[in-house]
C-alpha cells in the first residue's frame, strides 16, 4: 500500500522554502524546453499550412527549393496543356508559373538587413493559394511595379506598409496591399506580378510551376510522367509534400532545444536531488515511524519518488505558464532552404505542454531516486532514534 | 491463569561496535500474560528498549526465541514483519512520532491504510479511537496545534485503531509534564482494564511503573528481579 498522496503533497507545500528554488529551477528548464520546441512546432505548422492537396509543385530536377530552381517558358508551355490539369470557369488551365528571388532589405529594428523572398505570380497563382487573404489595400496590378506584402513581414522591415515604396534592383516598388497567409510559408513573402518580376530581376525563366490537378490520380500521373520523360529535367511532387520537406529548418532548432533542455536538466536533477536528500534527512524519524507502523520499504521508496515527481510537476506546470504568454508571438529566422527570412509563430500546443510536464516529472523522478533509496534503506531503529 | 501472549526463551542480542561486542540482552527468558500491563524498568543501556523492540518485531535477536501470540517473530522476513507489526502491535513513542503534515485523524488513520477497510469503515474506526482517548473534537487539528499530552493521546489512538492485542510504549511519559503523564498512564491503564489489551511499557519513572500490573527490572541485559 502506498503512502497517501496528501502526505507527499503537504510535505512539498510545508517545506516550500526549501522546495521553491527547485521548483523555479525546473520551471526555467521546462520554459526553455517548451519555447524552443514551440519554435520548431511553429515552423512545422507554417509548412503544413501551406500545401493544398489538390496542387502539384514542379521544380528543376535536383533543386531543393524554388529559389534554386528554373523552369523555362518552353517547359511551361509543354506542361500547361496536359489533360491532368484542371481549368477555371473560363477554361484557363490552373497553372501558375512563379518567379522566386531574394532581396535584401533593412529590418525595422535596426539590426541590419535580411533577405526576403519575392514571389512573382499570375492571378491564377492567387486562386491556387486560397488561404492567402488580402487584409489591407488591394492586390498588385499586372504590368505595374506594385507589390502586396505579408502583414507579418511588413512588421519586420522598413517601408513595407501600404502606401510606402522601396528600391530594389535599381527600381522602385510600391506597396499596394498587405495579406495574411494564415500562418503558412506565404507569410514570409512579398508578392508581385510574375512577368514584372522577371523583367525587374532580369530572369529569363520561371522558378517553379504550381498546377492544380483534376484528381489525386491525375496528380500521380503528372508526377510519373515528369519522372519518366527524360526531355523534361523537372521534378514534380505534391505541394503538401514539397512544403513538408521544407520543415528541415526546424530540425536544428529541435536539436538545439533538446541539447539545451538536456544540459539544463542535469542541473535541475541535482537541485531536485539536493532538495530530496534534505527532505529525507529532516524526516528520518518520520520514515522510521512509517516503517514501524507497517509501511514497507517499497512504499517509502515510492512515496519519496512520487514526492520528487510532484515537486517537479509543479515546476513543469509553472514552466508551461511562464512560456504561455509567447504563444502566438510572431518571430522570424533564416530558413536554411530558401536563405531568406522565414516568419512563424511560437505554437505551444497541448501536446507540447504535456511533453514539458512529462519532461519535468522525469527530471523529478531521476532526482529523487537516490534520496528515496536512502530513505527506504534506513534502519528502522536508527531512524526512530534520529533527532 | 491468563494465556501467555509473549513467550521469550534464551533471548540474546549482541551488538558489534567495531571490534568490541556489546551484549544488550543476555539469555533472557520471560513470559507475559495476556491482559498484563508490564513495566520494564532499568537504567540507560540495560537493554529494556532492545527487548521491547524485539518483542514488537522492530529488531532481531542474535539468538533465542520470541513468540508473540504463537508467532516466532525472529523467523519472519522483513516484509512479513512489516505486515505482522501492522496487524498485531500498537506503538507509542516517547516523542509521539506523529506525522506533522497530517491531522490527528489522518495520523490515526495511517495504520488502517494498510488494511482492507474501505474509507467509511476507516473513518468510523478513527472516530472511535479518538473518542476513546477523549480527542474527538481535535480530529482536524495538526500535531503542532495540540499540547504534548494531546499529541501522545493521538499516538495512543493510532496504536489502538487496528485493535491489536499488544501495545508497546517506549517511555510514553518521558516528554510530558506530570499532569499529562497522569492522563496518558490512566488512558493506558483503562485500555488494559476495559479493552483487555496487553501493554508493555519501558520507563525510568517508578511512578509511571506503578500503573503497571507487574514490574520487571533489567540490569546489563539480564533480568534482575
Amino acid at each position: 500500500m502506498a503512502l497517501p498522496l496528501k502526505y507527499n503533497f503537504r510535505n512539498v507545500i510545508v517545506r516550500w522554502r526549501a522546495t521553491l528554488a527547485t521548483i523555479l529551477g525546473i520551471a526555467m528548464v521546462v520554459a526553455v524546453y517548451v519555447l524552443v520546441q514551440a519554435l520548431a512546432v511553429g515552423l512545422e505548422k507554417s509548412a503544413s499550412n501551406t500545401g493544398d492537396p489538390r496542387n502539384v509543385m514542379i521544380v528543376r530536377k535536383g533543386a531543393t527549393a524554388e529559389s534554386s530552381s528554373q523552369v523555362s517558358l518552353a517547359q511551361l508551355q509543354t506542361v500547361r496543356y496536359w489533360p491532368q490539369i484542371a481549368h477555371d470557369a473560363q477554361g484557363v488551365p490552373f497553372v501558375s508559373a512563379d518567379v522566386i528571388t531574394l532581396i535584401s532589405q533593412p529590418r525595422i529594428d535596426g539590426r541590419g538587413e535580411a533577405n526576403v523572398s519575392v514571389r512573382g505570380l499570375t492571378p491564377i497563382g492567387l486562386q491556387l493559394r486560397p488561404q492567402v487573404k488580402l487584409v489591407t489595400g488591394r492586390w498588385f496590378t499586372p504590368g505595374k511595379r506594385e507589390v502586396a506584402i505579408s502583414q507579418k513581414i511588413a512588421r519586420r522591415f522598413t517601408s513595407f506598409h501600404v502606401g510606402e515604396s522601396f528600391r530594389t534592383a535599381g527600381n522602385t516598388l510600391t506597396v499596394v496591399g498587405e495579406f495574411d497567409g494564415s500562418n503558412s510559408a506565404f507569410d514570409s513573402e512579398i508578392w508581385m506580378d510574375a512577368d514584372e518580376a522577371r523583367s525587374l530581376f532580369d530572369r529569363q525563366n520561371y522558378s517553379s510551376l504550381l498546377v492544380r490537378v483534376t484528381s489525386p490520380q491525375a496528380a500521380q500521373e503528372i508526377i510519373s510522367r515528369i519522372e519518366a520523360d527524360k526531355r523534361l529535367p523537372l521534378r514534380a511532387e505534391a505541394e503538401v509534400k514539397y512544403y513538408g520537406d521544407q520543415t528541415a529548418t526546424a530540425t536544428p532548432i529541435r536539436i538545439l532545444g533538446n541539447f539545451l533542455a538536456t544540459a539544463m536538466s542535469i542541473g535541475a536533477i541535482f537541485a531536485a536531488m539536493n532538495t530530496m536528500y534534505a527532505s529525507v534527512g529532516a524526516r528520518t524519524r518520520e520514515i522510521g515511524t512509517l516503517r514501524v507502523l507497517g509501511f514497507r520499504r517499497r512504499s517509502v521508496l515510492a512515496g519519496f519518488i512520487i514526492e520528487g515527481a510532484l515537486l517537479a510537476a509543479i515546476g513543469g506546470v509553472l514552466g508551461c505558464l511562464l512560456a504561455l504568454p509567447l504563444h502566438g508571438y510572431s518571430t522570424g529566422t533564416m530558413s536554411f532552404n530558401s536563405f531568406s527570412e522565414t516568419v512563424f509563430e511560437f505554437r505551444i500546443t497541448p501536446w507540447l505542454a504535456a511533453k514539458g510536464i512529462i519532461f519535468s516529472v522525469v527530471v523529478g523522478i531521476i532526482g529523487s531516486l537516490l534520496p528515496a533509496l536512502r530513505a527506504s534503506r534506513l534502519p528502522v531503529i536508527a531512524a526512530l532514534k534520529s533527532v | 491463569m491468563s494465556e501467555t501472549i509473549v513467550r521469550i526463551r534464551e533471548l540474546t542480542k549482541v551488538y558489534a561496535q567495531g571490534e568490541i561486542q556489546v551484549t544488550a540482552l543476555d539469555r533472557i527468558t520471560l513470559d507475559i500474560a495476556a491482559g498484563e500491563f508490564l513495566a520494564l524498568m532499568g537504567p540507560s543501556g540495560s537493554g529494556k528498549s532492545t527487548l521491547l523492540h524485539i518483542i514488537a518485531g522492530v529488531d532481531r535477536p542474535t539468538s533465542g526465541e520470541c513468540l508473540v501470540q504463537g508467532v516466532d517473530v525472529t523467523k519472519l522476513n522483513e516484509s512479513q514483519l512489516a505486515d505482522w507489526r501492522n496487524q498485531n502491535v500498537g506503538f507509542i513513542f516517547q516523542t509521539f512520532n506523529l506525522i506533522p503534515v497530517l491531522t490527528a485523524a489522518e495520523n490515526v488513520e495511517l495504520p488502517l491504510l494498510l488494511t482492507q477497510l474501505d474509507r467509511r469503515q476507516r473513518r468510523q474506526q478513527v472516530e472511535t479511537a479518538l473518542e476513546v482517548v477523549g480527542l474527538a473534537d481535535r480530529a482536524k487539528h495538526l500535531p503542532r496545534q495540540l499540547s504534548g499530552g494531546q499529541e501522545q493521546r493521538v499516538a495512543i489512538a493510532r496504536a489502538l485503531v487496528t485493535d491489536p492485542k499488544l501495545i508497546v510504549a517506549d517511555e510514553p511519559t518521558g516528554n510530558l509534564d506530570s499532569h499529562s503523564a497522569q492522563e496518558v498512564l490512566t488512558a493506558l491503564q483503562s485500555l488494559r482494564r476495559d479493552a483487555g489489551k496487553t501493554i508493555i511499557m519501558v520507563t525510568h519513572d517508578p511512578k509511571a511503573a506503578a500503573f503497571g500490573t507487574r514490574q520487571i527490572h533489567l540490569e546489563k541485559g539480564e533480568l534482575s528481579a
